[in-house]
């Protein structure tokens, strides 16, 4: 563990803010506050002032309750929300030093096709549900440039195979699928453009126990065989515990703890952390 | 300011109560000023303010408008529907803007210096002092993939252009091949994504590096863009499924005997026999004139 890791993603002080704002906002909201919302203004601080670096390979996880911020902060970095202030960088992009929010529409989107995958809760946010399945999976090789029926569909039928989809079905509308399979394209669309960083937000939730746990499977092997980065945000402990190497608790928009996954889980220091991984056990 | 400029301009054909090609100067001047910037941006399609039109939208009145703001008392103009002289919709709009410009008209390509057109692009190669107005249903070749006009101005902002093409690989994964026929969506000058009204595919290649000005009016939408000489125009296609025109080998023009022009398909009930005419009508006229010159 010790070896020196290099590191795909470094994200520093990102806040989000919805709402007017006021100086004080970060500052009178978080853990010790007990609340998100700005006594002042009104305004909810969804996250506030989380910082972290992703190393290559890894799997970190954000564990929290309900409206701790832990998918806002997924959104933003996909840029699907605009982070109100703070830094993210990418290794494979400007030399990893510059600032992916502050850059054009263009530039993020770049980003975003080449450099990200993502997973949402729900399946219908990350695919078409008429397109097909391989129409899905082909949708992001497209935006990463690849012009070749052939070759897309090869990469299709291979992710769907990986991701256990049977391939009769690859010209098929996954409207027409299982929340499970429709999971699973979602996956393989998301890994398409080989990203170098996964982000997965709560993909076990919904799912029945033993599609769960297959779907669990597959994002292990996935980060086994080809070393993908991943971020998974859960407010399930036990998915964390079998898929993250190290693990941040956020609640009300801030880190509270953040370490080694088995270290948080056995040994929690902060006491709402302690509250979470007792109430579970 | 613009009525006395124009009455001393006035041929002595014009009936009075009309200004010059029946718009006002201002709403001339407005389609200009919106024609020079599509000129400027190649394939983006510029909004313009458009007034009450002596007929109704739909038919052909954004290439009417475009023509009345550019057309002078010298220009020849030419009209044509699918290809044909002599249709309801061109005959109706070259009668309107003779009675209101009293230009002349002419059925050959080659000696008119503006031609309006729904459909086609004449078959003979036009020449950098001609202009090609094209009348446009639906100037948005994102409308396939997405309903909202908010959406589609984003992705032309941003050149996201995926979920065209995840339509063609469906077509592709569908039928074995690309399935639109008119109207193909095509790259200008590499960046914006252009409807190219719905001409065939035939036609499509011959706006590319073209020495005349081509200029898109859709009436109904209030969109103008422009194809300007000399511009790259690409087709959208795959590195394995290419582009490809319309395919008439072995069928000639019934009246010209063409072999080489883009051609409507007649059926002949008594003998149960499909026939090929030349879609242009003016080209195919021009040559059985040519042919019986010879003959004589």
């Amino acid at each position: 563990m010790a070896v020196e890791q290099e590191i795909v993603l470094t994200v520093r002080n990102l806040s989000k803010l919805y709402g007017p704002g006021c100086p004080d906002c970060l500052s009178l909201t978080g853990p010790e506050a007990g609340t998100n919302i700005c006594p002042r203004c009104h305004t909810i601080v969804a996250c506030n002032g989380v910082s972290f670096e992703l190393e290559s390979g890894e799997i970190l996880g954000i564990v929290g309750e309900s409206g701790s911020g832990k998918s806002t902060l997924v959104r933003c970095l996909y840029f699907d929300e605009d982070a109100t202030s703070g830094e993210c960088c990418f290794s494979a992009f400007g030399d990893g030093r510059a600032n992916a929010f502050a850059q054009t529409s263009q530039a993020r989107r770049y980003i975003r096709n080449h450099l990200l995958g993502i997973v949402y809760q729900n399946p219908l946010m990350g695919i078409k549900p008429h397109f097909t399945a391989g129409g899905n999976v082909a949708e992001k090789l497209l935006t990463a440039d690849v012009y070749n029926v052939s070759a897309i569909r090869q990469r299709a039928a291979a992710l769907l195979e990986r991701t256990e989809v049977p391939l009769a079905r690859m010209d098929d509308f996954p409207a027409h699928f299982s929340g499970g399979m429709q999971q699973r394209v979602q996956i393989a669309k998301a890994l398409a453009n080989n990203p170098p960083v996964l982000l997965l937000d709560e993909v076990t939730t919904g799912l029945d126990v033993s599609v769960q746990a297959r779907v669990l499977d597959l994002i292990k092997e996935i980060q086994q065989d080809l070393g993908i980065a991943m971020l998974v945000v859960s407010h399930d402990l036990g998915v964390i515990r079998i898929l993250a190497d190290r693990t941040a608790v956020m609640q009300h928009g801030q880190v509270l703890e953040f370490g080694l996954t088995d270290q948080i889980l056995e040994d929690p220091q902060h006491r709402y952390t302690q509250l979470l991984v007792h109430s579970t056990l | 300011m613009s009525a006395t400029v124009n009455s001393a301009a006035t041929p002595a054909r014009q009936p009075r109560g009309y200004n010059f090609a029946f718009l006002d100067e201002n709403t001339k001047r407005e389609i200009r000023r919106k024609l020079l910037k599509a000129v400027a941006i190649p394939g983006y399609q510029v909004p313009f303010a458009s007034p009450e039109l002596p007929i109704a939208r739909g038919w052909g009145t954004g290439g009417l408008q475009i023509t009345m703001a550019i057309i002078g008392p010298e220009d020849v103009l030419k009209v044509i529907d699918q290809g044909c002289d002599g249709s309801v919709n061109a005959v109706n709009i070259r009668n309107l803007l003779v009675k209101t410009t009293g230009v002349d008209t002419t059925f050959d390509t080659t000696a008119a210096s503006i031609v309006q057109t729904r459909h086609r692009v004449p078959e003979e190669p036009m020449r950098a002092d001609q202009i090609l107005v094209l009348q446009v249903p639906i100037p948005e070749p994102l409308r396939y993939v997405e309903a909202s006009e908010a959406k589609t101005r984003e992705m032309h902002g941003e050149m996201d252009y995926s979920r065209m093409w995840v339509y063609l690989y469906e077509n592709i994964v569908q039928y074995g091949e690309i399935s639109i026929g008119a109207r193909y969506p095509s790259l200008v000058n590499r960046r914006y994504l252009m409807d190219p009204s719905p001409i065939p595919r035939w036609d499509v290649p011959k706006l590319s590096m073209s020495p005349t000005l081509h200029l898109f009016g859709a009436g109904r939408e209030k969109r103008i863009y422009a194809v300007p000489p000399h511009t790259l125009v690409e087709p959208l296609e795959f590195e394995d499924f290419r582009f490809r025109v319309e395919e008439f080998s072995g069928r000639s023009c019934l009246r010209c005997g063409a072999t080489d022009t883009y051609m409507n398909e007649l059926f002949d009930r008594v003998s149960g026999q499909k026939l090929y005419a030349c879609s242009d009508s003016g080209y195919c006229d021009k040559r059985r004139a040519a042919q019986e010159r010879r003959a004589d």
